[in-house]
Formats: C-alpha cells, sequence, structure tokens
C-alpha cells in the first residue's frame, strides 16, 4: 500500500464529509416529519388518506433509491411545465434533486417505524390522558408522541444509518459528497483499492458515531426502563 | 324507599337513564344513579352487569348512546349523527368535565416515561394551566398523603402495584375533582397490597370526597360507603343505605352475590 497516497486520498475525502453529512441529515430531518405525517395518515381512520399512505409506501420501498433519484433529476426536467413553476431553481439543482429524493425514500421507511410505533403506546396510558380532560392534540404531543419515539428509536437508527450510506448514491448525479470524490480519483488514478478502503473507512466512522450518538440519545429518554436508581444515602452516614 | 346519605347535601353527579350497546350487545339499559356531595357510592355487580361501562360513560370514555350525565350543574351536551350514532356535541365541554372528575383505573395507566411527581403535575399544570410551583407543592402534599412521597423522582415501574395505584390516586386527586371515579381499583393488584390502597380510599370516603367506586371488595362496600347499588345486567338492582341492603335486601340475585 502506499501510505502517502492514501494520506493524499484521505484528506481529499474528509474534505467531503461535509457534503455528505449535509446531505444525510437534512434527508433525515425533512424525511423524519413526512414520515410522521405518513404514519398519521396510515392511523387516520379515514380510508382515503390510509390508502394513499400505503400507496406512497408501497412504491417508494418498492422501487431503487437509484431509479428515484435518476426519475428526480433528468425526469422532471423533461417536462417543460415543471422547468417553468417556482420551484425550478430547486428542481435543476443536484443537490437539492438528491435531499428530495432522500427524503422521500427515507419517510416511506420511518412512516413504518413510527407508525409500530405509535402503535405500541399502551392504550390505558392514552385513556388516563384523556380521563383527565386533556384535549385531541395534547394528548398526542405529551403522551402518545414522546412514548412512541422512545419505542421507535433503535428501529430509526437502523434507517439513519442506511441514509448516510445511501447519500453515496448522490455521487451518480454529479455530487461531490465522500464516494462522488473516491470515484473521481479513482478515474484519474486507477487506484480503486486504497481510494475504496479509506471511503469505508470514512463511512464506518461516521456511522460508528451516529450508533453511539442514538445510543446516548436511547439511554437518557429511558430512564423508566432502567432498574431504579439507588436511594441516596442519608448524609453523613457511617461506612 | 331510598335511603339518602344522613344530610342531604346537593347533587354532585347525576345520571338519568342511561344506555349503551356494543354492538348488539345492550349493556347499560337504563341506568339512572345520584351522588349527593359527600356521599361514597360503591357499585357492586357480576362481570359483565355494566358496571364499567357505566363509570366510563359518565366521563365520556364511552359515549352513551343516549341519557343525561350532570356533574355539578352542568349536563353534558349530546347530538345525534347522521347515521343515529350518539355523540358530544362539544368537545371542549366533555375535556371540561373530565377534569372536573378524577379517574382511577383498575391498570393505573401511569405514563411510564413520567417520574411519579410528573405524572402527578401534568394535567395540573396543562389542562388546568395552574403555576407550575404551585401544583409540584401540592403534589408532593398528595404523594405525602397516599404515603409515597420518597417515591416522587421514580418511574411507575420502579413501584410495586399498590405504590403505583396509590400515585394514581395522588394524580387524580391532583385535578382537585368534584368526583371521583374508582374502576375497580384493587382487582389488580396482589392480595397483600390490596390494604393500603383501600386504606387511601378509606381516608378519602372520611375527608368527605364525593366518590363512585366500581368494587368487588365487600369490606369497603359495607364499612365505607354510604350507599351501595347493585347492577344486573344493565339495571339497577338493588339501591340503599349498605347496612340495609346488605341486611334487608329483597333481591335474590344479590344475596346470591354477596354469598359469593
Amino acid at each position: 500500500m502506499d501510505w502517502t497516497f492514501t494520506l493524499e486520498t484521505f484528506i481529499s475525502l474528509v474534505a467531503a464529509i461535509p457534503l455528505t453529512l449535509q446531505l444525510a441529515a437534512t434527508s433525515i430531518l425533512l424525511g423524519a416529519f413526512l414520515a410522521l405525517g405518513l404514519a398519521l395518515l396510515r392511523l387516520s381512520g379515514v380510508r382515503v388518506l390510509d390508502w394513499f399512505a400505503r400507496f406512497y409506501v408501497f412504491v417508494f420501498r418498492g422501487t431503487p433509491l437509484l431509479v428515484q433519484i435518476f426519475l428526480i433529476y433528468y425526469g422532471l426536467s423533461q417536462f417543460p411545465a415543471v422547468r417553468h413553476t417556482i420551484l425550478w431553481p430547486i428542481l435543476r439543482e443536484p443537490y437539492w434533486c438528491a435531499v428530495i429524493a432522500l427524503t422521500l425514500n427515507t419517510a416511506a421507511y420511518a412512516s413504518e417505524i413510527i407508525r409500530g410505533g405509535l402503535l405500541s403506546v399502551p392504550h390505558g396510558q392514552i385513556e388516563a390522558a384523556r380521563a383527565c380532560g386533556m384535549p385531541r392534540f395534547m394528548v398526542f404531543r405529551r403522551i402518545v408522541l414522546p412514548l412512541a419515539l422512545r419505542q421507535a428509536l433503535p428501529g430509526y437508527g437502523n434507517e439513519m444509518i442506511s441514509m448516510v450510506k445511501a447519500t453515496s448514491l448522490a455521487s451518480i448525479i454529479t455530487l461531490m459528497e465522500v464516494t462522488g470524490v473516491a470515484a473521481k480519483i479513482i478515474s484519474e488514478t486507477y487506484r480503486a483499492i486504497e481510494v475504496f478502503i479509506v471511503a469505508g473507512v470514512i463511512y464506518l466512522t461516521i456511522n460508528f458515531l451516529l450508533t453511539r450518538l442514538v445510543h446516548v440519545v436511547e439511554y437518557m429518554l429511558s430512564p423508566h426502563l432502567r432498574a431504579p436508581r439507588l436511594q441516596t444515602p442519608v448524609q453523613g452516614e457511617s461506612k | 324507599m331510598n335511603a339518602q346519605a344522613p344530610a342531604i347535601t346537593p347533587l354532585a353527579l347525576d345520571v338519568k337513564d342511561l344506555h349503551k350497546s356494543f354492538g348488539n350487545v345492550e349493556v347499560l339499559k337504563g341506568i339512572s344513579l345520584g351522588a349527593r356531595e359527600g356521599e361514597v357510592v360503591s357499585i357492586l355487580g357480576s362481570s359483565g352487569s355494566g358496571k364499567s361501562t357505566l363509570l366510563r360513560c359518565i366521563n365520556l370514555l364511552e359515549v352513551p348512546d343516549s341519557g343525561d350525565v350532570t356533574v355539578g350543574d352542568e349536563t353534558i351536551r349530546m347530538q345525534r349523527t347522521r347515521d343515529g350514532k350518539s355523540r358530544p356535541a362539544d368537545q371542549a365541554q366533555v375535556e371540561r368535565i373530565r377534569s372536573r372528575l378524577g379517574m382511577v383505573f383498575q391498570s393505573f395507566n401511569l405514563w411510564s416515561h413520567k417520574t411519579i411527581l410528573e405524572n402527578v403535575i401534568e394535567a395540573p399544570i396543562h389542562v388546568q394551566k395552574r403555576p407550575r410551583k404551585e401544583c409540584v407543592e401540592e403534589a408532593e402534599a398528595l404523594l405525602a398523603k397516599v404515603g409515597i412521597a420518597e417515591k416522587r423522582d421514580q418511574y411507575p415501574s420502579h413501584l410495586s402495584g399498590g405504590q403505583q395505584q396509590r400515585a394514581a390516586i395522588a394524580r387524580a386527586l391532583a385535578m382537585r375533582p368534584k368526583v371521583m371515579l374508582f374502576d375497580e381499583p384493587t382487582s389488580a393488584l396482589d392480595p397483600e397490597l390490596v390494604g393500603e390502597v383501600l386504606r387511601v380510599m378509606r381516608g378519602l370516603a372520611e375527608e368527605g370526597r364525593t366518590m363512585l367506586v366500581v368494587t368487588h371488595e365487600m369490606g369497603f362496600a359495607r364499612d365505607v360507603s354510604s350507599r351501595v347499588v347493585f347492577l344486573h345486567k344493565g339495571l339497577v338492582e338493588e339501591d340503599g343505605r349498605p347496612e340495609h341492603v346488605f341486611v334487608n335486601s329483597k333481591s335474590e340475585r344479590f344475596k346470591q352475590f354477596i354469598k359469593g
């Protein structure tokens, strides 16, 4: 292995990390809101809304992300109607096309994770909230959602990791995130092994940190699932 | 014939001709029942007699098909939907009335992600919009009263069933309710934990709180309550003072029931 080359590659790829993180963070965040909306549609009890959400999940889970990225980036610009909307300045940017595709895609998976979380909330705790006179939305905000998110978090951690890796597909539409830069270096040097190993290590590191982060959040949010804290001993108690 | 509480006080709760069906099964077939301020009414009945449904209809956790529920001087307004179903006309009114009824459930239903103190102050702060400091002070006093002051920062899953139910009672009391509703509060408890919950309830009764208690505890019904109501197949079969009902009931079914 050529260490000098590896180091140079590493430095180039590290510079691309912010874009990778930005893509992942933006689409995870936007996707979470969309996912919550979809999950609520699924559980709304209104058949039309339920079926809309089902169809959405079916389409976006059932087709490859790469195809979705292509359709949004190359497909939409085929329509003059799209080119003339105020959305065009956004849709002509590869960055936003990638964010949109990633967002729409993660929302499909995440909506099922959130739906599972919402369904896991014990009915009795919801009833207790209603019995106190809480309005519907307050019950949702104060009781249902906090419990559902705690339940959904481990599964959501998986989805976040998938998203970090999925950002690599954005390189196909010219974005210079980690994989994009790696591909460029390879095309210039034909040294695939070193470059992809470095890229792999970078993704691994990001996901390692992400896993730890999710774990810490999970730990902080679930004191009720752990053994009780020991009672603080009385001050001045003899040992 | 209906014996009243020792002193005639105004009605805190009045239920008139309540009907409720689930599908084809008519669970409540026209129940009328009042509770005067300070009265403790025990509702007895075998399983399927409709006693829990009655309680849940009072705070609209179940929507009655017809009949009136009045809490204090406010009657819950109902309306009919186009397909003939009954539903509350004004959701805000339902929420207001619920906040005046403290409900204690068989399975406690404490919010598992909140500490005991947080459970108790949740609704006073967010529903009644009272200042946090005042709510915390009151909550601490209530927790002390039910004997679990030292558990304030623990989570429900760390408490025994009896402690959880006492915390649930404190949570209900924190709303300063007009009437307390107990839905089989000791039925989910291990036998050795029943006593501590009943003791708290007895204390509340002695304070003069208005309580409706669906229970299987004959001792409590006999000794603590000012009135006993026996439901059978969705109708009131017996209603009177315990010393009267338990001794002189003419209802064969009730005699059968208390024999066990």
